[in-house]
């Protein structure tokens, strides 16, 4: 094992023995927080040191016991369709629309505007409206990601294909291509990797948002799931939440940096 | 079809608008005759508008003024009959050096059957000696190399009149000799129209038939038009000592350098 690989492994441990130490001071001096040993326990199941006894959220994840008490594992599995449909539309929506924002120069003064004032808007303040809507709380949840996700996805599609050089659109008029032809084989291949971009902008929004969205909705779904365990007061529930809400948004930013990657005709040729 | 109307430029004038104040005359009054399998240089300072001029020949730029006739037919856009070599090859990145020449031959003889359509595609990259090279990517060739295929890919697709703007302006000078060579030599086999853009005097020399010389812009025109009577094959090395040859040169270094001096480059 050469020297960077050993430091790869050993710095973030060091780092990892000093989250655990400040966590642990924390629960000294904040009353019935739970402390690393507790949580851990709590994750997986045992004993605590006051005798108090957990099954483990991972001891069996895939538990239903009725429809409203589930294993975290459909907790998640919940959240995460909700994510896909949000984020499937954004993808079907923004696309076209990035690349008409790209293409056009009227499209782009005509759309600009709205996007700019509209991307800033947290998805708690469309919530209630969409809630007032669909009256549904899946149908809220998935408009809500997808109104919050969109802006990534249509930017960066819009970029992708202003970045397309000039030197490729005359080899294109030359040779005589249609619009088709020219969207096909010179602009889509330029703006694939911006549209990844996009879209990998777009996933991250869309699973920062599923939690708070799901805590408003209630229901089923890994936000939901931490704002119950709250009121449960099982506080290290939450802590156990967390760390799940990020390792699985950790996993869906590498998949689709992979994805991303695969489509990127600059990653080609490069070994 | 007489030969002295194959290419023929009238009255050309390219005028840029400018906000508040009167139009930029790049180029005006150009006249010129381009008779078939002539290999045509245009030379001229920088700003003279050659650019301009080969891109209204293209069709890529409108002139404001004037006609371009290509076959007695009015040039009024891009098309593949006048095939353009781009000064900075404009290889699509993302396709094999393969690829690029397909893609232009599919598109101008959808014709073809899949084998005509490959054997073409090689006959050319057999024509510029890139076999080895035919899978990789631009990113992975050379200046040089990727000149060739913008060269082969232009040839390709069977144009009238092959239109070269600065071919090999990007390139030392080595592998500039190398694809004057190439050219020549391709030139030999299959007699193309072609213009070429350059400010390289040697170059000029060298690969021409007709050396047009272009005044300083604004409001540039053809000053001088040099014909160069050397025998080809051409060789390099023994045009050196060829009075001819240093005619020539003479000729176009005085009217660039004493006629039309500019002394802000």
């Amino acid at each position: 094992m050469n020297k960077e690989t050993l430091k790869k492994i050993l710095l973030p441990m060091v780092v990892f023995v000093g989250i655990i130490y400040s966590w642990s001071v924390l629960a000294i001096f904040v009353d019935d927080f739970p402390t690393p040993t507790d949580t851990y326990i709590a994750a997986v199941g045992g004993e605590t040191e006051n005798g108090d006894e957990f099954e483990g959220v991972f001891a069996d994840p895939f538990y239903i016991e009725n429809q409203d008490d589930k294993g975290i594992f459909w907790q998640i599995i919940a959240s995460l369709e909700r994510v896909f449909a949000g984020f499937g539309l954004s993808i079907l929506v923004g696309v076209p629309l990035g690349l008409v924002i790209g293409m056009s120069k009227n499209a782009s003064y005509a759309f600009d505007p709205f996007i700019q004032i509209l991307k800033p808007v947290s998805p708690l303040a469309w919530l209630p409206l969409l809630l007032f809507i669909f009256r549904d709380i899946n149908l809220t949840a998935i408009s809500t990601i997808f109104i919050t996700s969109i802006w990534p996805i249509i930017i960066n599609t819009a970029l992708g294909v202003k970045s397309v050089s000039s030197d490729y659109m005359n080899v294109a008029r030359v040779l005589q291509f249609t619009p088709m032809e020219k969207i096909r084989k010179i602009i889509l291949p330029v703006a694939v990797p911006y549209i990844f971009t996009g879209m990998r902008l777009s996933l991250g929004i869309a699973w920062l948002v599923i939690v708070a969205a799901e805590m408003l909705t209630g229901g089923i779904g890994i936000g939901f799931w931490i704002w119950d365990e709250y009121n449960n007061l099982a506080y290290h529930n939450i802590i156990i939440g967390i760390i799940t809400v990020g390792i699985v948004g950790f996993f869906l930013d590498m998949i689709m940096g992979k994805i991303a990657n695969y489509f990127d005709y600059r990653e080609k040729g490069r070994s | 079809m007489s030969l002295n109307e194959f290419l023929k430029l009238e009255k050309i004038e390219k005028r840029f608008p400018i906000p508040g104040k009167e139009d930029y005359i790049a180029v005006t009054n150009v006249d010129l005759d381009i008779k078939k399998n002539e290999i045509i240089s245009i030379i001229g300072h920088s700003g003279c508008g050659k650019s301009t001029l080969l891109n209204m020949i293209s069709g890529l730029d409108m002139q404001t003024e004037g006609n371009i006739f290509l076959n007695k037919r009015e040039v009024v856009g891009p098309g593949p009959e006048r095939a353009v070599v781009f000064q900075n090859h404009s290889l699509l990145p993302w396709l094999t050096v393969y690829q690029n020449i397909e893609m232009a031959v599919k598109k101008v003889m959808p014709e073809l059957t899949k084998v005509e359509l490959k054997e073409r595609v090689m006959k050319f990259i057999e024509m510029v000696n890139l076999e080895h090279a035919k899978d990789k990517l631009p990113d992975e060739i050379s200046g040089g190399m990727k000149q060739r295929v913008g060269i082969a890919r232009a040839l390709s697709i069977k144009p009238d009149v092959l239109l070269m703007d600065e071919p090999f302006g990007a390139l030392d000078s080595l592998t500039r000799a190398n694809l004057q060579e190439h050219l020549m030599r391709i030139q030999q086999n299959v007699h193309n129209t072609v213009i070429i853009i350059t400010h390289d005097v040697d170059e000029a020399v060298l690969l021409s038939d007709r050396v047009i010389m272009m005044t300083n812009g604004p409001e540039a025109t053809i000053g001088e038009i040099l014909e160069v009577k050397l025998d080809r094959p051409r060789n390099r090395v023994e045009l050196q000592t060829d009075p001819e040859y240093i005619r020539c040169r003479e000729a176009i270094l005085s009217f660039l350098y004493e006629k039309f001096a500019k002394d802000d480059e």
